[in-house]
């Protein structure tokens, strides 16, 4: 790979971001990349980032599918508290909750109730065609409301050994929701780059009447992409409730679509749908929770947290603008070739 | 012999994009009150020239002088304002917007901050009188046809002060009449000391309209002529660089005699198949190796007809039989299961799929057959792609880039090769020659003869009646949405006497 063909990579400004941010973590934070091993599980704060972003790289990466339809689902942060509150719901009601099929039977019901809500969604936008973010808002607002019925208006608390191995256990020394989360990422990498389903959704993204016309069921496809953006947000649900042993319908997922979205974007997909790079998600996604913990580690006081994050991502996006750089670019030289699009 | 002095010239124009100079070193000039016509194949530059010109690409070396002044534009709205109007092959109109709003978009008369309305549907009422078209100007621009919306696109460009005015092939869509009406408004706006350039692929519009022209290949200029002192033979040899042995070739191809073919069975039959409001219930068969061509003008339901036989539209009465047996074409996809293939004529809305790359789009048709747990072999790709981009001359010849790099023309053919490759029994193609030039246009010709010998059956829609005369077995005149007559292609049949049906509507 030549400098040239880096440089005008996707996901060069992203990864760039990340660099800096660590390098800066390295400065001004003492021991920022220890890892230690203890009780044959790693810990540090390079490990705790991964745990952390675990459920929003698995909501962004069903963004990612969905955005590439030319869609949005807004509804993830209220599908994973309705995830964790079917699951806790169930768990709570068990005779004994460190029963294993029983944690079993409740994750399984609490991603088939995601399922069902992301065929939901899909049928709204396939099938009565309307528009996703009018769509994607109805259950944003009506599944907040659906988990604190489920809950009934409770937090739930639960105690089961078997389901806080969800988000907060290791396996081999690695936390079991960063292997999700992985697990996950590579099985949809596989199935969009492995087999057709990736080029048959950028077509549909990039024009759903041209693709009709060349024999892409488009309709299956938009109902597709929604399932399984809530499958990942009903997985993310359980990863967060897990961890904190509860199910809490206010505050799971709150705002995680927009954190989602703003991954997607990083990661060079179009909101107008087409392309998708599940790599630039999975670093878009990297680079929110990184953002989030090195402030806090290069001391930048809490209140001040999200103008840093704001700071950041500004940057970022002026950087990968290509009417900025030009802007930037064409007034050092005034360049003799046009080299501003990349050929895919 | 003196000659006014330009108001417009380029001079060694360069326009590199990724992978194709598009421009490499063009010289161009406008004289003011002469309509010059620039001239050239696909991808020879045409539409880049006028691009650059208008401000909505940037060049890469060379410069434009306005009136003697050098001018660099930075976006479309600049040249406007610098006096150069332009109307694009394509409408480029908000067409849920009024009619009055769509001439006067973006520079409404206002008083105090307010739009006056009445003032602007007065004006455009005005405006649109003087190209004797008589519309309701607070309707919006989508309930009037193609043609109108042209002729409106015209309008607002003529009413901003124009020194140059850029038509990039406006004829495309319009029929004689509307040609001829345009043809006059033309001429009054030259005499009135406008430079119009023009672009059309129709020789005959420009040896009738244009008095200079500059002939452009490759990206490169060829040369500037007069009109008078260039034959149209001399034209075509400039713009396709070679001899014309493939048009003639086609020209001279004997007709095969359409009762040959009818012996063959049938692979489609329709029976008194319609749909409300689009075509009204016709009757067609089709064999296997017969060029069925639909002639008609623009909304006679060519395309309606065409769109029912692939299930892009649902019919709502009538039979069709596909090899004998009763099929219901649901959806295009089930068209394609019984091999029908179609290709649109809107290739940029509902043909090829501008970001994809040119292999993409080619395979696209296949993969969407076999469903997308069955992906096609790189290497088959490979193959099949690598084939037909040379088969079909696509230009440039890497697959690896978006088709929305490539020319009109180019993107047709991709759109063709997608088809080719699902092996279809039946091609129906709706006005795959429309916008593309000569060359390019001989060898859709061509290939289209050829696959019907090889035993494909093809179903042609073209506005061209020479075209669909010089390929059709058999010929379907449409007229107001209904199939009026249908002719078998024997030396008795000429485009007079398919203008007469379309003319008259009634069989003689």
């Amino acid at each position: 790979m030549t400098l040239q063909k880096i440089l005008k990579s996707r996901l060069m400004w992203p990864v760039a971001m990340l660099v800096v941010l660590l390098l800066c973590a390295l400065i001004f934070s003492d021991g920022f990349f220890d890892i230690r091993i203890q009780d044959g599980h790693l810990f540090g704060t390079p490990v705790n980032i991964l745990r952390a972003s675990a459920p929003l790289v698995l909501v962004a990466i069903g963004m990612t599918l969905v955005i590439s339809t030319g869609g949005i689902d807004l509804s993830v942060g209220s599908v994973m508290a309705v995830s964790g509150a079917m699951a806790c719901l169930i768990i709570g009601d068990l005779s004994n909750q460190n029963s294993v099929g029983g944690v079993a039977v409740a994750v399984v019901a609490a991603i088939a109730l995601s399922l069902v809500l992301g065929l939901w969604n899909g049928f709204l936008v396939a099938v009565l065609g309307i528009q996703p973010i009018i769509a994607t808002l109805i259950l944003m607002v009506a599944g907040r409301g659906l988990a604190q019925l489920i809950t009934s208006g409770q937090i739930i608390n639960v105690q089961s050994s078997p389901y806080k191995v969800i988000g907060a256990g290791y396996v081999l020394g690695l936390p079991v929701s960063v292997l999700i989360a992985a697990v996950v990422l590579a099985i949809t990498v596989l199935l969009t780059r492995r087999t057709a389903l990736g080029l048959l959704l950028e077509s549909v993204g990039g024009s759903p009447v041209a693709s009709r016309l060349a024999g892409i069921q488009a309709r299956r496809f938009t109902v597709m992409v929604y399932i399984a953006s809530a499958a990942c947000a009903g997985i993310a649900g359980l990863i967060y409730s897990s961890n904190v042993s509860s199910a809490d319908g206010n505050n799971a997922g709150n705002l995680i679509e927009l954190d989602a979205i703003l991954a997607v974007v990083i990661g060079g997909t179009a909101l107008t749908g087409g392309r998708f790079s599940l790599a630039g998600t999975t670093l878009g996604a990297l680079l929110i929770a990184t953002l989030d913990t090195t402030a806090q580690s290069v001391g930048i006081p809490p209140e001040a947290t999200l103008v840093f994050k704001a700071v950041v991502v500004v940057v970022l996006c002026l950087a990968q603008s290509a009417t900025f750089r030009a802007m930037l670019f064409r007034r050092s030289t005034p360049r003799p070739a046009a080299r501003a699009e990349v050929p895919a | 012999m003196g000659e006014p002095p330009a108001v417009l010239e380029m001079t060694g124009i360069q326009k590199i994009f990724p992978g194709v100079v598009a421009l490499d070193g063009v010289d161009f000039r406008l004289l003011p009150g002469e309509i010059h016509a620039l001239m050239g194949e696909n991808g020879a530059g045409k539409s880049t020239l006028i691009k650059v010109l208008t401000g909505v690409y940037g060049i890469d070396g060379g410069d434009i002088k306005l009136s003697g002044r050098d001018v660099l534009f930075t976006g479309p709205l600049q040249a406007q304002e610098a006096g150069i109007s332009t109307v694009y092959q394509e409408v480029n109109l908000c067409a849920n917007l009024s009619v009055a709003e769509n001439i006067f978009i973006g520079r409404q008369p206002r008083r105090f901050g307010r739009i006056q309305w009445s003032e602007m549907r007065k004006r455009s009422a005005g405006l649109l009188a003087r190209l004797d078209l008589d519309l309701d100007v607070s309707a919006p621009l989508n309930t009037y046809s193609l043609a109108v919306q042209q002729m409106v696109a015209i309008a607002r460009a003529v009413d901003i002060e124009a020194k140059v005015l850029i038509l990039d092939e406006p004829t495309s869509s319009l029929d004689a009449s509307e040609v001829a009406q345009l043809f006059a408004i033309m001429r009054r706006l030259r005499d009135s000391g406008v430079a119009i350039l023009f672009v059309s692929h129709f020789l005959d519009q420009i040896y009738e309209v244009a008095d200079r022209i500059t002939v452009l290949r490759n990206g490169a200029l060829i040369g500037e002529y007069r009109t008078a002192e260039l034959p149209q033979v001399e034209l075509v040899r400039k713009m396709i660089g070679k001899e014309l042995a493939t048009l003639e070739q086609l020209e001279s191809r004997p007709r095969e005699s359409a009762e040959q073919i009818e012996r063959g069975e049938p692979i489609l039959r329709a029976e008194q198949l319609g749909r409300d409001g689009a075509i009204a219930p016709f009757d067609l068969t089709i064999h296997a190796g017969e060029v069925v061509g639909l002639a008609g003008l623009l909304g006679s339901g060519r395309t309606e007809l065409a769109r029912l036989l692939f299930g892009a539209d649902k019919a709502d009465s009538g039979k069709l039989e596909l090899d004998g047996k009763p099929v219901s074409m649901r959806s295009p996809r089930a068209a394609m299961a019984h091999g029908i293939a179609f290709s649109s004529e809107n290739r940029r809305t509902e043909g090829v799929i501008g970001e994809l790359t040119v292999r993409e789009n080619i395979i696209l048709a296949l993969q969407a057959a076999r469903g997308w747990t069955r992906p096609i072999a790189k290497r088959r790709q490979d193959q099949l792609v690598g084939k037909y981009i040379k088969a079909l001359q696509i230009r440039p010849d890497n697959p690896e880039i978006p088709v929305r790099n490539l020319s009109g023309g180019n993107q047709q053919k991709v759109l063709l090769a997608r088809w080719l490759i699902t092996e279809p029994k039946l091609l129906i193609i709706d006005e795959p020659t429309r916008g593309i030039d000569v060359g390019a246009k001989a060898e859709i010709q061509r290939l289209v003869a050829e696959l019907s010998s090889g035993g494909m059956a093809v179903l042609f829609v073209s506005a061209e009646l020479e075209e669909v005369l010089r390929l059709s077995h058999k010929i379907e005149v449409l007229r107001d949405r209904r199939l009026v007559e249908e002719l078998d292609n024997t030396g008795d049949v000429d485009a007079d006497r398919i203008m007469r049906t379309i003319a008259s509507g009634a069989t003689s």
